[in-house]
């Protein structure tokens, strides 16, 4: 697959690959941390959580448009507000649907995934009657545009590192919650033990739903990030859900560390892939990776060990 | 301060715990004895809310609590210290006693803690799950202290402990009673930890309490013979 490319070029075509696929990453880490989270501490899959990202899409299109109509001016920083309005907009659906329906079903896993199938096609229909079937696409504004040139054949584009950095700043602010906060104390102790837990004073159900809000809003922010590589349609979420399902697994659910890792591998190598082999070939390949890692080691990338 | 009037506990449809009525005092050291299987694990999980109560009531103070979730009930003044200690492994000493304090909205830890427990001091930074049995126990105790709790119950916290650190234990609990006035059930198989802690012992068996004694006087061999296989 590499015939024809001189070596210097292959050179150029990885480095540039590599960065496109960071966009790419920086969708996964930021879809896996929230369905790491929530699954990690209440064993629910969130099969809408694809719907959540485009949610936020959508929200960060809307945000565009306003600024484009009314504030054109302050276009330039549009992107920032869009991030929060993503947060805020999917993170309150994501409260409502747990004070809703899935604190109802905690006893049945096998029955919140058939609800949150059901909720991501009602979220479809939903997106569908309010914003259209056809894609929409955002305006990024003037100093998001364009790339740096960094050697006579490399360039990286300004908005994939706008949205690496941003990425990982929201990455470390959720560790830093995970890990500071009375929160994150509370999220560790139900993971590790939910009935000693309860029993140690901690209101579980109130976690719970505090996390999935946290985890949608995240998936909102994600579909920020999304709009940059991406037009964003009603489905546009489903074909992610499954890869974000694949870097969770690879990275071992309960590691932080371990999602970031697995969501660089995956994208990363899918990126890389896609440019000398067909989108499919790309994914076959990817796949095959990922489980030949996983038969050697089955519990993920990185778990933590102690005595038991 | 402690009332349980009537209670019964059922694991699906077979019952394990029947009609168990008794009442602790505000300082006083009960001791639920019996061997494995008679229902003193049911007891303790039924008190803090773990298992839903099949009937009967669990007063805190006068105030029924026996519909309320594990953690109002911790809220209300109950502490546990399950069988197993069950701390969280893969969270700091520190981090362990923390959660504890969820419930009381304080951010500071009591120095009290510290004095009765210097070794989780020492050790506030080491991951419970690396700590050794008599440790992990100090600080399942610690977590429990650290709701601030009017009411402690232990279940067997003297199960797979060396000798020496079960002498320890006894001497703690009997501390914590003096410093706060606080009330406490324990359970045990073991009877030297009995005598050496409680101040009335209660003896269980197949899920009743059968038989009911002050320390001072107690008939030792009487509750030997409750505890022999
Ligand atoms: N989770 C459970 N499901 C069904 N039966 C149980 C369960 N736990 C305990 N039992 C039964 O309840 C009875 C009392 O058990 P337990 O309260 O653990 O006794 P103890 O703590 O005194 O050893 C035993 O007969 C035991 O088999
Ligand atoms: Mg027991």
């Amino acid at each position: 697959m590499f015939m024809g490319y001189s070596l210097g070029e292959i050179g150029s075509i990885f480095a540039m690959q590599a960065f496109a696929g960071l966009i790419l990453f920086s969708v996964f880490v930021l879809m896996a941390l929230g369905l790491a989270i929530i699954f990690g501490q209440m064993g629910v899959i969130n099969m809408a959580h694809g719907e959540f990202m485009i949610l936020g899409a959508y929200m960060t299109f809307l945000t565009s448009h306003l600024f484009q109509t009314y504030a054109p001016q302050a276009f330039a920083g549009y992107f920032f507000v869009a991030m929060l309005v993503a947060f805020v907009a999917s993170g309150a659906i994501g409260l409502a649907v747990e004070w809703l329906l899935i604190k109802r079903l905690y006893k049945r896993p096998l029955d919140t995934l058939l609800a949150t199938w059901g909720l991501s096609l009602i979220m479809q229909q939903a997106f569908r009657s309010i914003f259209g079937a056809r894609e929409v696409g955002v305006q990024l504004p003037d100093w998001m545009m364009g790339s740096l040139q960094v050697t006579d054949t490399i360039e990286v584009q300004i908005n994939g590192l706008f949205v690496m950095t941003l990425t990982l700043m929201i990455t470390a602010v959720v560790a830093l919650l995970l890990f500071r906060s009375r929160w994150g104390l509370q999220v560790r102790a139900v993971v590790a033990n939910r009935v000693m837990a309860d029993a140690a004073g901690i209101d579980t159900r109130r976690i719970d739903r505090l996390t999935f809000g946290l985890g949608c809003g995240i998936a909102g922010i994600a579909g920020s990030a999304f709009t940059m590589i991406g037009s964003t349609s009603p489905t546009a979420g489903q074909a992610y859900i499954v890869d974000t399902f694949l870097v969770v697994v690879f990275g071992g659910a309960q590691s932080l560390l371990g999602t970031i890792a697995s969501a660089f591998t995956i994208s990363q190598s899918q990126s890389t892939l896609e440019f000398f082999l067909t989108g499919s070939m790309a994914k076959v390949t990817t796949l095959l990776i990922v489980i030949g890692l996983l038969m050697l080691r089955p519990q993920g990338l990185f778990v933590l060990k102690v005595r038991k | 301060m402690l009332d349980v009037h009537n209670l019964s506990a059922a694991y699906g449809q077979s019952e394990v715990l029947h009609n168990v009525d008794f009442s602790v005092a505000p300082g006083e050291i009960v001791a639920v004895v019996g061997r494995n299987g008679m229902g003193k694990s049911t007891l303790m999980k039924s008190l803090i809310g773990i298992i839903p109560p099949r009937s009967g009531e669990v007063k805190v103070d006068g105030t029924d609590v026996s519909t309320l979730a594990s953690h109002a009930r911790v809220a209300r003044g109950l502490a546990y210290v399950p069988q197993g200690r069950q701390i969280f492994g893969t969270m700091t000493v520190r981090e362990n006693i923390e959660t504890g304090l969820v419930v009381t909205g304080k951010t500071l830890i009591p120095h009290e803690i510290f004095v009765l427990f210097p070794i989780l001091k020492e050790f506030e930074k080491r991951r419970g799950g690396n700590l050794s049995g008599g440790q992990q126990q100090q600080l399942a105790i610690a977590r429990a202290l650290a709701s601030d709790p009017k009411i402690l119950l232990l279940d067997e916290p003297t199960e797979g402990i060396q000798p020496s650190i079960i002498k320890d234990i006894a001497r703690v609990l009997r501390q914590i009673r003096d410093m706060t006035n606080m009330c406490i059930v324990v359970c045990e198989q073991v009877l030297s930890f009995v005598l050496d802690v409680a101040d009335r012992i209660l003896v269980m068996e197949n899920g009743r309490i059968v038989h009911s004694a002050m320390r001072e006087g107690v008939d030792e061999a009487a509750i030997a013979r409750f505890l022999a296989v």
